[in-house]
């Protein structure tokens, strides 16, 4: 498990409108004019958010064109949804295992009711 | 929906389970305890588990054999430390499949309204095994471990 990448991509994601600027990204490349016209904010207080983006690892951007296009990257999303997925994991094992123990008192009861001829629980 | 809860907290090596059961704490204590019993409800739905051997008192052993119905087996023993009928069952846990990491589980229940409130605590040996477990099985937790003997031998 890669800590540090993962601790920079949630701080990275923390932020509400760099989360929009992603969600705009999955619907493909945007300039950083694009960017902010949803918000109301100068472009120099998105090129931050950009910037933050770009250093964990989220977006890359152009190099040739001057508007230097931002592009959505996959990699320390997935890295996310696999950690997230890890506890997801453990969490519906126990459930599963505990839920196993559920039914088999549920049965139990039942059973050991007409198994016990005194009827004493 | 149980009502089951996970604490774990960052840098820790514990993880802490509750979860309440709809029957009377001997029965939920004779089910972690019985053999029979354990061989019903223990391992994930589709595995048969088999008990090699359960005696729940100081020094006594338990290992159990879970099959999934593939042809995959897993095998896990321990030795119990405590059993309080019906309060406190307290035993060392290892996975055969990665022997030398051993957690201590400490199961205690609580009786309330007929209802059982099970407080189960495992303590790893390490954080990286107890996120190992967290995460995608004890497998990654042991890898983690054996990648930072390698990074330690390879500093000479």
């Amino acid at each position: 498990m890669h800590t540090d990448r993962l601790n920079e991509t949630f701080a990275a994601l923390a932020d509400p409108t760099r989360r929009a600027i992603l969600a705009r990204l999955m619907g493909g490349e945007a300039t950083v004019t694009e960017l902010a016209e949803p918000f109301q904010m100068t472009l120099p207080a998105v090129s931050k958010h950009l910037k933050v983006l770009e250093r964990a690892g989220l977006i890359t951007r152009g190099r040739e064109a001057q508007w230097r296009p931002c592009r959505l990257e996959a990699d320390p999303l997935r890295e996310v949804a696999d950690w997230l997925d890890g506890y997801r994991r453990f969490w519906e094992r126990s459930q599963e295992r505990f839920g196993r123990l559920d039914d088999y008192l549920r049965g139990a009861q039942g059973k050991e009711a007409t198994d016990d001829p005194t009827g004493d629980r | 929906m149980s009502d089951m809860k996970v604490v774990a907290d960052p840098g820790t090596h514990e993880i802490l389970i509750t979860r309440s059961f709809d029957a009377p704490r001997d029965r939920v204590f004779k089910a972690f305890t019985d053999p029979e019993a354990v061989a019903q409800w223990w391992g994930l739905r589709g595995s048969n588990t088999d008990v090699d051997e359960l005696e729940a008192r100081p020094g006594g052993r338990w290992r159990f054999v879970e099959r999934d119905g593939n042809g995959g087996e897993d095998a896990f023993h321990g030795v119990y430390h405590d059993a309080v009928a019906p309060e406190r069952i307290v035993y060392t846990f290892e996975y055969e499949g990665m022997p030398g990491h051993v957690l201590l589980e400490t199961i205690t229940f609580e009786e309330r309204d007929g209802r059982t409130l099970m407080t189960d605590s495992s303590v790893f040996q390490s954080v990286a095994d107890r996120d190992g477990m967290l995460q995608a099985g004890m497998e990654s937790g042991a890898a983690e471990s054996m990648d930072q003997l390698d990074e330690y031998l390879a500093r000479g």
